[in-house]
């Protein structure tokens, strides 16, 4: 309660507070379920909630800009003949063209080559722009299949195999009608303006046995070049990752349900899916058990802002990362500039979430052209490309007080957490204890 | 011709001397013997040739199909010709589900009986089954066309766009969305084109056709019912 | 997430070739099941009033000469056995209860893979080519075969968790998909008394039959039942002492194919399984309907297929 609303004896409910109260009447009177973009809100056990032990005594650290933190990682040399070698261990997660502008995909590409790393395309296909600004595109391929094109396939540089992801696992893509422009129904061979319904499962594979089939399909399709990563939302972790190695990935993206998304049900973000935290273990776990971890590689995401994240979800076993929403935001979504066209459509910066509405003031999430040609496809590239660079040094500077000369050194040990919940989750110690939670239980 | 066996090649070698063909056409005629139902036979092709595959073709045969001609004399797998572009796949037996799934362009025949889901999420490719089809087929079809010249499954053309469906025996039940439509002089001609194009011999007039009613392109909460 | 394979055989000149016939379907099946691979054969059926039991012991050193004696002491009635490595075979005028106590007391390593008149569990953990011929399966006779290969979804690779599972007299299920229903059917079948080894869904599948047999149900009745009360995604196989029966969920998405001729009727995941089958040329060959019961039955010679 603001200080302006404050009146004695006012006493709001936990249970129903306003903004369940809000909801309660938003569905009494549309008859529809809420629709938004962005991940989940809610507070989970997260990586903030994880400390480095830096070194002093026991442990020697690195000395910045002289002595090198190396940063590069090869993903998908388990099968493929022309595996991704990325300079940086944060990649750009799956993000579609429909969903994003034309000038913001363009902008994710310039950003990502500049820095050295790989993005994704999205449901609905590849567009030139993304395809001519990216120097390594991961290509996705998703159960409606919009715009798939073997053409595409050939000339991405990885097939991402999407199973679900993080902020609706189980779930299918869905775009409102007023996202469904001219180029966005031409692409995806849909009437304009109608509300796009993907599905949820791949029209012509069911479980990890005909999985294995299909992988083996795009293979020989793209004569055993490119690598495949299968995506999954965190949910049975453990098993989903034995599965994906089983069905011959070699990638696994992990995509926590704190993952981003274009326009998904309320219930379905806060309510399905795991922490990021408490899957990267699990997954860890599956590939150790097949002597596989480092080998097919384990991308996360889902909640990564910054460089102690990326140093946090590699010591806990990632080779990489990815990010979505915080791409976004280093675009320029939810930035302050575009304050009043927030309050215009009803909402602020730094809440705005309604990405299903293709209103985005900072032309991002939209097809409307006047709002999309608020975005510099350069300028928005170049911010995207300062933003990986400052997170890279970030883990880097971790990395080197831990005293290690690549990324790929640390290690679950170099972690302590500060709540039982994380300690649990991550399996870690509690800091300044050496008790894992669940340790000694059978594990997960 | 060329031919290759696959009891004494695999069929990632085959796949690539197909796949070379579209960097140099040097040999446009090929017939694949001893096929097993392995998966992936001549999937990814795209260049003008023709292949004959001898015997029974397991999942995704001719996936992604762009300008081949393949003919499969015996059954196919799960998806034959899934996303095919362009070209044309002939099946002289039956095929299992998902065949032509998701396929935007080309012409797919099935001369057999086709299984479950024939022509999901269709965007463009034209289908003709001289059997019939299983449940689903043509779910959430968005373009192209599907001819069935025996019966339909339950849920014919659920969740329908805008691919037209053309049956000539008795459809089991509609899916959401899809309703009867009148058989109009165009519909007579397109249907009469695609039968001659597939080599299938039938009356277009004994045909009725299917299609979206147009009803779920956009959320109405007085269609929930029908989620 | 499996693959599976049936072969029942019509004409009886085949049934000393039943093993060499089926070898081929269950290997062609390895890439979609490498973790564990079983069969459930029938034949070799002793007469009335007799029983047969299929024990398995994970141990190679087991003491199965001293098991059986120890057995034959006890029981009240006679007793046949042969080993094959890791099974044992027992033929015996005994009742079933007093095998089971004694076993229970003397040998809990020793699992009950299959009771009945005519049918045989086998199975193990490891690539299908090394179970199929751990057991010398090419070599074995009998008029009908149910197999399985098995990528584990969720529970353990162990050889308790392989299929077939048994699921009562001569009965035996095998199972390519996952339900999502079964933690909770598990907990209202054991309350009516069944109990379980693993935490497979297909096992309480398995058990759901049973149950639903032991109250009185066909088995035609028992597999229309389950396409309430199962929920999730599956084709199942179910092998019965004289012949088998095939079931598909509703929605169908785990593939299935059935070809019949004079011969034989073969039901497989994959065409690829049926391909070396002789005759199969000229088969009828077709994918089961969503949510309708096949049975094939022995002795009447006669295919009952079930809508609902």
């Amino acid at each position: 309660m603001s200080d302006q609303d404050y009146r004695p004896g006012l006493r709001e409910s936990a249970t129903f507070d306003r903004s369940t109260i809000h909801e309660i009447q938003r569905a009494a009177s549309t008859g529809i379920y809420d629709i938004r973009g962005f991940g989940a809100k809610r507070k989970v056990p997260h990586f903030d909630d994880l400390l480095f032990l830096g070194a002093s005594m026991s442990r020697y650290p690195l000395e910045g800009y002289r002595e090198k933190c190396s940063t590069d990682v090869i993903l998908g040399n388990r099968y493929a003949s022309k595996p991704l070698h990325l300079d940086i261990p944060v990649t750009i997660a799956g993000m579609s063209f429909g969903a994003l502008s034309a000038q913001a995909k363009e902008a994710l590409g310039r950003g990502a080559s500049a820095v050295g790393t790989s993005t994704t395309t999205g449901d609905g296909g590849m567009t030139d722009e993304e395809r001519g600004q990216s120097r390594h595109l991961v290509y996705q391929y998703l159960p409606s299949r919009y715009g798939m094109n073997p053409n595409h396939l050939r000339m991405a540089d990885a097939i991402e195999v999407v199973l679900g992801q993080g902020a609706k696992p189980g779930g299918g893509g869905m775009l409102l009608g007023q996202k469904i422009s001219d180029r966005v129904a031409q692409m995806r061979t849909l009437p304009k303006g109608v509300d796009q319904r993907s599905a949820c499962r791949h029209p012509d594979w069911t479980g990890p046995d005909d999985l294995a089939i299909k992988i083996e399909e795009l293979r020989e399709i793209t004569d055993w070049e490119k690598p495949i990563y299968v995506k999954i939302g965190a949910t049975r972790t453990y098993y989903d990752v034995k599965l994906a190695v089983k069905a011959g990935a070699d990638v696994v993206v992990l995509d926590g349900m704190q993952g981003g998304t274009a326009a998904t049900q309320e219930v379905f973000i806060e309510h399905v899916g795991i922490p990021t935290l408490a899957a990267i273990p699990q997954a860890v776990q599956a590939l150790q058990e097949m002597g596989m971890h480092r080998k097919v590689q384990l991308i996360v995401s889902g909640g990564i802002r910054n460089g102690a994240d990326v140093a946090k979800a590699i010591a806990l076993g990632a080779d990489a990362v990815g990010i979505g929403t915080a791409a976004m935001i280093a675009l320029g979504c939810n930035h302050p500039r575009w304050e009043e066209d927030y309050r215009k459509i009803g909402s602020a910066a730094g809440f705005y979430d309604d990405y299903q509405a293709g209103q985005d003031p900072a032309g991002i999430s939209t097809q409307d052209p006047e709002l999309a040609s608020r975005l510099d496809p350069v300028d928005a590239g170049r911010r995207l490309a300062n933003y990986l660079r400052v997170i890279t040094m970030e883990a880097q500077t971790i990395a080197r007080a831990c005293g290690k000369s690549h990324l790929h050194h640390l290690e679950p040990e170099d972690l302590v957490a500060i709540t039982i919940e994380a300690a649990a989750m991550a399996r870690v110690p509690l800091a300044g204890t050496e008790w894992i939670p669940g340790r000694g239980n059978g594990g997960f | 011709m060329k031919h290759i066996s696959l009891a004494e090649h695999s069929v990632r070698e085959l796949n690539q001397l197909l796949h070379d063909q579209a960097r140099e056409l040097t040999e446009p005629a090929w017939r694949v013997s001893d096929p097993d139902g392995r998966h992936a036979i001549a999937a990814g092709l795209d260049q003008d040739l023709s292949v004959d595959i001898e015997g029974h073709a397991g999942y995704y045969c001719a996936g992604m199909n762009q300008k081949a001609t393949v003919t499969v004399h015996g059954t196919v797998g799960v998806g034959v010709a899934e996303n095919m572009m362009s070209g044309m796949v002939r099946v002289k037996g039956n095929a299992s589900q998902s065949g032509g799934a998701t396929a935007h362009g080309g012409l797919l025949v099935i001369e057999g009986d086709a299984s479950a889901r024939c022509g999901i999420s269709m965007k463009g490719v034209d289908i003709v089954v001289g059997g019939n089809v299983g449940h689903m087929s043509a779910f959430m079809g968005q373009a192209g066309r599907l001819v069935v010249c025996g019966d339909a499954g339950d849920a014919l053309g659920d969740s329908l766009y805008e691919a037209r469906i053309y049956v000539r025996g008795k459809v089991a039940s509609l899916g959401a969305d899809c309703i009867e439509k009148d058989m109009r002089p165009e519909h007579l001609e397109e249907l009469a084109a695609l039968l001659e194009q597939a080599g299938i011999d039938a009356d277009p007039k004994v045909f009725r056709r299917y299609g979206s009613a147009r009803q779920l392109y956009n959320f109405k909460v007085d269609n929930t019912d029908a989620y | 997430m499996c693959g599976i394979v049936g072969l029942y055989l019509k004409d009886a000149g085949l049934e000393s070739r039943l093993g060499a016939l089926f070898e081929p379907m269950l290997l062609s099946m390895s890439d979609r099941g490498p973790d564990s691979a079983g069969f459930a054969i029938y034949g070799d059926e002793v007469a009335a009033g007799n029983i047969k039991f299929t024990l398995q012991n994970e141990d190679p050193a087991h003491d199965w000469d001293g098991l059986m004696q120890g057995l034959r002491s006890t029981l009240d009635g006679k007793l046949d056995w042969f080993r094959n490595t890791s099974a044992a075979v027992v033929k015996t005028s005994a009742d079933e209860t007093s095998v089971r106590d004694y076993l229970a007391a003397h040998s809990p390593d020793t699992r009950v893979m299959s009771v009945g008149r005519s049918i045989e569990i086998l199975k193990g953990v490891g690539h299908p080519r090394l179970v199929a011929e751990r057991f010398s399966l090419s070599g074995m006779a009998g008029s009908h075969i149910i197999g399985h290969t098995r990528m584990a979804t969720e529970s353990a690779v162990t050889m308790s968790g392989s299929h077939p599972f048994s699921t009562g007299h001569d009965l035996c299920l095998v199972h390519n998909g996952s339900l999502s229903n079964h933690n909770q059917l598990r907990r209202e079948l054991v309350r009516h008394g069944l109990r379980f080894e693993t935490e497979n869904d297909s096992e309480v599948a398995a058990g759901y039959l049973t149950w639903r047999m032991r109250e009185g149900a066909s088995l035609s009745e028992a597999l229309r039942s389950a396409i309430d009360d199962l929920d999730g995604f599956y084709t199942f196989t179910v092998g019965t002492r004289h012949g088998f029966a095939v079931l598909r969920d509703p929605i169908a998405c785990k593939p299935a194919v059935l070809a019949e001729t004079e011969q034989f009727v073969a039901m497989a995941s994959e065409y690829r399984a049926l391909a070396r089958l002789p005759g199969i040329a000229n088969a009828k060959v077709w994918e089961p309907e969503p949510g309708k019961v096949y049975v094939w039955e022995h002795s009447a010679r006669h295919v009952e297929e079930t809508g609902t």
